[in-house]
């Protein structure tokens, strides 16, 4: 069972919908039993970066969330927000963030004026570090919608990258904790195969 | 690069799919949900469903045919029709949708961008503008389903409401509207240039040629449209189509 963590951010119905389609059981919960319960998270997020961390960190569940995925070691996925909410810091916010992952979350750069921000479209995602949950996804192309981007301390952190502008970090990872900035609940078969990679984890 | 987007755009009326021409005659096309699944088959960059009953029957949003529509949708989804309050935008965005355009309330309630980009997000607000050319060929800005000319320059409003925190613009061309003649390439140009959020060209593309054009010449992010992915053919004979995700890879 993979729990959905509802901290009252985000769109959490489309993943749920998607893991419907291909046979994987979830819940959207915050729970604290069902979540403890659980064997893996799913941790999405929209909005800003404070409200984000504020929210999650006063969710009753989160001494919980804590203790499964830092010393049980069951994995989790951040999607968007949620895998930013993974990182140090953010530069859209004064909160620190989880700091689960060596990584900065830093604005793209506005001077260029050929780039609309928020990036919004389908990219094609390069692998940069092997690893399960990207497997049979060397042919893809995600839907990104974000203003901000993960930038990584440590390069082994790094799973993929995308190009807008600039080539930046899309997927990190460190050992049970994965984030990933498109959103796989809305990139059809790519989308489907990554979070059944995820379930096979 | 971010490949540009191409977005069917499907109008909802009486729980039905429908499709307008300048905006009158509806004629159907078919049922919502089968429409869905052809999308997902076809791996479509986005939808968008425009209900136009409910702005103007003043009707709440039908959010069962929401849901529905929503858990069968793989790809990124935008709802527009009667939404005024941001209470209503929450409901629609618990049952899956990740966008939502306002259109004739982002006019008489313009507070409401505002108030619902810093609950929401921007990304996550729409302004669809409806624009067409009055008595004397100047563009305005009209709402209540192209009915009513608010008088307001096209350029100022996309301004405005790109300040107010719209995190995506969508162009909708009334004249252009089911005549399948192409874009208002002139009018596309200057608001790009204008602005930074993302911009949508949705009007009448016929063919793959006015899409292109839209990319290369106004530069748009992406392009939504109507009768070209419903008909068929010179007689419009009803054919759900969407083009074949290779011609637009290199564009």
């Amino acid at each position: 069972m993979i729990a959905i963590l509802d901290y009252g951010v985000g769109n959490l119905m489309s993943i749920h919908n998607m893991f419907n389609k291909i046979g994987v059981d979830s819940v959207i919960t915050s729970d604290v039993e069902e979540i403890r319960n659980a064997d893996k998270y799913l941790l999405s997020g929209v909005g800003s970066f404070d409200h984000g961390i504020n929210s999650l960190k006063s969710a009753s569940f989160f001494k919980t969330l804590e203790k499964e995925v830092l010393d049980k070691k069951k994995p989790i996925l951040g999607i968007c927000l949620g895998m930013q909410l993974l990182t140090n810091s953010s530069e859209e916010g004064k909160e620190k963030g989880l700091g689960w992952i060596d990584a900065q979350t830093i604005r793209f750069d506005l001077d260029n004026k050929k780039l609309s921000i928020p990036h919004m479209g389908w990219s094609k995602v390069s692998i940069v570090n092997t690893n399960n949950i990207f497997r049979n996804l060397e042919e893809n192309r995600f839907y990104f919608v974000h203003s901000y981007h993960v930038f990584c301390n440590d390069e082994s952190n790094e799973l993929a990258t995308a190009n807008y502008g600039k080539i930046f970090t899309c997927s990190i990872n460190e050992d049970n904790i994965y984030g990933v900035q498109f959103h796989p609940e809305k990139s059809h078969k790519f989308g489907m195969k990554l979070l059944k990679n995820f379930e096979g984890i | 690069m971010v490949q540009k987007r191409v977005i069917p755009c499907l109008l909802l009326h009486k729980g039905g799919l429908y499709k307008t021409e300048k905006f009158g005659k509806p004629t159907y096309i078919g049922d919502p949900i089968n429409a869905i699944k052809i999308f997902n088959d076809k791996e479509v960059d986005e939808l968008i469903f425009l209900d136009i009953d409910a702005s103007s029957q003043k009707k709440d949003p039908n959010y069962k045919l929401i849901e529905d529509i929503a858990s069968e949708c793989f790809m990124p989804l935008c709802y527009g029709g009667g939404i005024k309050s941001v209470d209503q935008m929450k409901k629609v965005y618990s049952l899956g949708v990740e966008k939502i355009s306002l259109s004739s309330q982002a006019v008489l309630n313009p507070y409401l961008i505002k108030e619902a980009a810093n609950l929401f997000g921007n990304q996550s607000v729409i302004v669809t503008v409806d624009i067409k050319k009055d008595f004397w060929g100047k563009r305005k800005v009209f709402i209540n389903n192209g009915k009513k000319n608010t008088k307001i320059d096209p350029l100022e409003f996309v301004m405005i409401v790109e300040d107010l925190g719209a995190g995506e613009i969508v162009i909708n061309s009334v004249d252009n509207d089911g005549v399948m003649n192409g874009f208002d390439v002139d009018l596309l140009k200057e608001i790009k240039t204008n602005t930074t959020v993302p911009i949508t060209a949705l009007g009448e593309a016929g063919n793959i040629e006015h899409i292109i054009e839209a990319f290369d010449v106004a530069k748009v992010n992406a392009v939504a449209c109507g009768s070209m992915f419903v008909y068929q053919g010179r007689l419009k004979g009803v054919l759900i189509s969407y083009p074949a995700f290779n011609e637009f890879k290199n564009q």
